[in-house]
């Protein structure tokens, strides 16, 4: 047993705790760096001593960071929804977890009395709420059908949805397609303008999408790589969650000789380009089910203590683990802060919601922050700030993702794999960069800015995780 | 009103509008690109412009009392607008949480030793980290569940490294001293380690008699008892034999678990390294015995071991038996030692449970305290540090008038007091005023050391006390200031 070298030469040391040592071995020469120990933040003692000595947790986080780092993401269709969701009719997908609608926050209510006006299931807002209320329209997560949705995330069958695929493990996942910034229904608004604009979609843009994708497969050309996409992006001062811009004009890119060539008047192909053009959060529908195709690939990993899902619906925020499958871990959703449009103010602004947490789940977002610093700005921070905020989430996280460069850390790959366990010890929460919905359905976007999940959903997953370690 | 040839990202014209909205005499103001979007927020704030616009112009809209609020916003967004971010663009330096982090961020590749001092019930987490780093970890903190310590032994053996401890505060790993350690010579002889003082003791006397230390690698109390079963013992023991620096191995513990004392025996005899056991124990009560032994293993003269021999004192027949030590392991051989003839001495870590003192600390009678008992240790620092507790026990023991004999150890080296006879001798000058209570100090340490073994002896010899290197001595010698002899 040669203990890794130790006895061969003076050892360097880190240390944690009380620096009663630290001093003496530098009066020797030695190589000492004390970090900056911390009770953990949360957690029983106990739940953390089982956590860190169940002998399943190494190789299961490390198969899932394996798991999440090799998923690829291929665009394969654009369909409407009735096709590619297995969701009975009279069903709307929403963010986050599970809800009923009596604890609906105002923009997921927005966005599901849209939705029904939408498809035509109610001829008023009165109407579509008395349904909602009456249960005659069911509500259920996106998260439970491979799918994504941005703030209230909100998916009805007639939407047309992004198709990705991993072409590493097989995987799918959808997402609709993304509306544009202001009074759009994933903020909860649902005036006349909103409910045109989605039949726009869903009358020319969704089927010219469908035949730009379609076209050049059924050529034999390689489907679009969205995974590459992303990377781009982050040397391109976009993060993938709160700013898309090189990312949507990179798609934009990638799509437009295809939609050029689809047969459909030439001011539908301009309506298209225009639309994709004017819209810089275009691309984060599709980085989305990038992140969640990777995190499905690390569900159900026995042991593991990584999270493969954060989400919100505007009133709880729910994560779930690899290590306990499908259960929800819940907490009361935070308000982001930040800044504001117009005359609106931190009043107007609704608890955190949306699916696009699953962009930090994965790495990018605000575990990237110092990919675009601009974001930091949103809170009043600085530079150094945003290279802070990364540097905090590598301590949090279980592995560094290679294919998400990030130019300023000195290409280091974005911080993937949030470690419940980490976090607990850390005291550090993920950083999630985010819209502001307003409160009051109907509004629209009021702000954007940054935000943290309840501290209660880690507390839960942590009892849960160590419960499970301790009967494996 | 509209500029042209003005662009900066919403972000900043945000921060630019909530700057100037909060200026008094607005109402309202829109610092935006005029985009369509922006346009219809305007809109609805009454502040549409009422010219043709274009999305590439800077729409700059105030809501104000009056002209001069007006144009005091106009030159505050001037002035915002011009603003450039001071900043370096480096981070501001984020430090390492745990050891995981800090092995991961600082010290990646090569040999590395994490020592982890956290209160003992979070001591496993970071344990943890530095196992699943493939490194050896001293754990320093006491306090850690059995359970706790069982896991991770055994995981550090699957991932072929050491665990020293918990509870461990002497470790000496090629020269570099952790904890409470002596500086001592490099030479042929390694230490595994149950007792941390016992270790200070062998490696001073070893380095008294010209002979060094390769390493000592503590394994902390609990190591060889029954529960734990001598996992990091047997490491260790192994790590020493494919060592080339040690030839020959010093075992040394409070006394075993019987059982555990057999396997380790039968594993050290398949060792090529020698190793000789310095296990106390009823039979086997004397470290400096057994340092003697090893030096006779290697054709070594015994020298005399260093004293002072204090003032000429006769002896005090039917007087107490007052040891007051800090080390745990010379508690031990002190009772060790002096029962067969004293007979029962009472301790708050005694020989047999019976004898146990429970919290009493000035009970009369023989009695011997280990202030370095985790009891007596709670919110404190250990008494190789503070010296308070002791101090107090001699001052109550003054103030009793029960005849008695003082036997008290000093451990020097890293760690300890950097002047531990400071506050002794004051001590020791106030008892001795106007009573014949002798004293007798074990004083475990070496002249490398940075208290300096002679300089010490000699302080407290003017105050009083007779002294010597070696804790067997000095027990003997108190027993004969009781009119006993072993």
């Amino acid at each position: 047993m040669s203990l890794g070298g130790l006895l061969s030469g003076p050892p360097a040391i880190v240390a944690a705790g009380v620096d009663v040592f630290s001093d003496a071995l530098r009066a020797q020469g030695a190589e000492v760096h004390d970090v900056d120990w911390r009770p953990p933040g949360f957690g029983d003692p106990a739940d953390l001593a089982a956590l860190a000595l169940d002998p399943r947790r190494a190789s299961a986080n490390r198969t899932a960071a394996e798991r999440v780092l090799a998923a690829g993401s291929q665009l394969v269709d654009v369909r409407p929804a009735r096709e590619v969701l297995d969701v009975p009719d009279r069903t709307l997908l929403h963010a986050g977890p599970p809800i009923e609608w009596t604890r609906t926050s105002g923009p997921l209510r927005g966005a599901l009395i849209g939705a029904c006006l939408y498809e035509g299931w109610a001829d008023s807002e009165e109407s579509a709420e008395r349904m909602l209320a009456a249960g005659e329209v069911a509500l259920d997560p996106c998260h439970h059908h491979r799918t994504v949705g941005p703030m209230a995330g909100v998916v009805s069958p007639s939407m047309w949805m992004w198709c990705l695929q991993d072409p590493v493990h097989g995987g799918r996942a959808f997402c609709s397609l993304n509306e544009g910034l202001g009074k759009v229904l994933r903020y909860g608004a649902y005036g006349p303008e909103v409910i045109d604009r989605l039949h726009w979609m869903s009358n020319v843009l969704g089927p010219m999408l469908a035949a730009a994708v379609r076209a050049p497969l059924e050529a034999g050309a390689d489907p679009i790589d969205v995974k590459s996409i992303l990377a781009q992006m982050l040397q391109m001062g976009d993060e993938g969650h709160n700013r898309n811009r090189a990312g949507s004009a990179l798609t934009l890119r990638e799509l437009a000789p295809a939609l050029a060539e689809v047969d459909a008047p030439a001011s539908d192909i301009s309506a298209v380009l225009r639309f994709i053009g004017g819209n810089e959060h275009f691309f984060l529908n599709l980085g989305m089910p990038t992140a969640k195709l990777a995190l499905d690939a690390a569900r159900d990993i026995p042991g593991s203590t990584m999270l493969t899902v954060m989400a919100r619906n505007g009133t709880d925020f729910g994560i779930q683990t690899a290590g306990t499958g499908d259960r929800w871990f819940t907490g009361p959703a935070n308000t982001p802060v930040g800044l504001f449009l117009g005359d609106y103010g931190p009043d107007d602004a609704n608890p955190d919601i949306g699916d696009s947490a699953i962009t930090e789940t994965y790495g990018v977002g605000g575990f990237s922050m110092a990919a675009a610093p601009a974001i930091v700005r949103f809170v009043g921070g600085s530079v150094p700030d945003a290279l802070a905020t990364t540097e905090r989430m590598y301590q949090v996280t279980l592995a560094e993702n290679p294919a998400m460069a990030i130019p300023i850390m000195g290409f280091r790959g974005a911080p993937t794999g949030i470690d419940v366990l980490k976090v607990a010890r850390t005291g550090w929460l993920p950083q999630i960069n985010t819209g502001m919905a307003g409160r009051v359905a109907g509004t629209g976007q009021v702000g954007a800015g940054l935000v943290q999940p309840p501290q209660e959903c880690f507390e839960q997953a942590l009892t849960a995780l160590a419960e499970a370690a301790r009967t494996a | 009103m509209l500029r042209s040839g003005v662009y900066a990202d919403s972000v900043k014209l945000m921060q630019v509008s909530r700057a100037v909205g909060a200026l008094p005499g607005v109402s309202g103001v829109i610092v935006a690109m005029a985009t369509p979007l922006n346009l219809e927020l305007a809109d609805t704030m009454g502040l549409a412009p009422d010219e043709p616009t274009s999305p590439e112009q800077l729409l700059i809209a105030v809501r104000a009392e009056d002209d001069g609020s007006l144009a005091a916003a106009v030159a505050a967004v001037d002035a915002a607008m011009a603003e450039r971010e001071r900043s370096t663009g480096t981070a501001a330096a984020v430090p390492q949480r745990t050891i995981g982090a800090g092995l991961d961020e600082l010290l990646p590749d090569g040999p590395a030793l994490a020592i982890v001092s956290v209160p003992g019930q979070y001591a496993v987490a970071e344990a943890a980290d530095a196992i699943a780093a493939g490194r050896s970890v001293l754990v320093f903190s006491d306090g850690v569940p059995v359970e706790h310590e069982v896991a991770l032994k055994r995981a550090a053996h699957d991932a072929g490294v050491l665990v020293m401890g918990p509870d461990c505060g002497t470790a000496i790993v090629s020269g570099v001293a952790l904890g409470f350690a002596n500086v001592v010579r490099p030479g042929p002889v390694g230490l595994v380690a149950a007792s941390g003082t016992g270790a200070q003791q062998v490696s001073c006397l070893l380095d008294m008699a010209g002979v060094g230390v390769s390493h000592v690698l503590g394994v902390g109390g609990r190591d060889l008892s029954e529960a734990v079963g001598g996992l990091a013992t047997l490491d260790a023991l192994a790590a020493l034999d494919a060592d080339p620096a040690t030839e020959r191995v010093l075992l040394v513990s409070k006394p075993p678990a019987p059982s555990v004392a057999a396997a380790v025996e039968a594993a050290a005899a398949k060792l090529s390294v020698p190793v000789r056991s310095a296990a106390l124990s009823p039979e086997t009560p004397d470290l400096t015995a057994a340092v003697e032994a090893l030096l006779g293993d290697m054709g070594l003269d015994v020298p005399t071991w260093p004293s002072r021999p204090g003032p000429v004192e006769s002896a005090v027949p039917g007087a107490a038996l007052k040891g007051f030590f800090s080390g745990g392991t010379l508690a031990d051989e002190a009772m060790l030692i002096a029962a067969p003839v004293l007979g029962d001495i009472r301790s708050n870590t005694p020989l047999k449970p019976e004898l146990d003192l429970g919290t009493d600390l000035s009970a009369r009678g023989h009695v011997v305290v280990d202030f370095g008992d985790d009891a007596l240790t709670v919110g404190r620092a250990h008494p190789m540090i503070d010296p308070t507790l002791r101090l107090e026990a001699i001052s109550n023991l003054r103030a009793s008038g029960e005849p008695a004999v003082l036997l008290l150890d000093v451990v020097l080296g890293y760690g300890s007091d950097p002047d531990p006879s400071y506050s002794l001798v004051a001590a020791l000058t106030a008892v001795r005023a106007g009573t014949t209570l002798p004293v007798v100090v074990a004083l475990i340490g070496t002249d490398g050391d940075p208290q300096g073994w002679a300089r010490q002896a000699d302080a407290l010899a003017e105050a009083g006390a007779a002294v010597f290197a070696s804790n067997a001595a000095a027990t003997r010698y108190a027993l004969h200031l009781l009119g006993v002899s072993s």
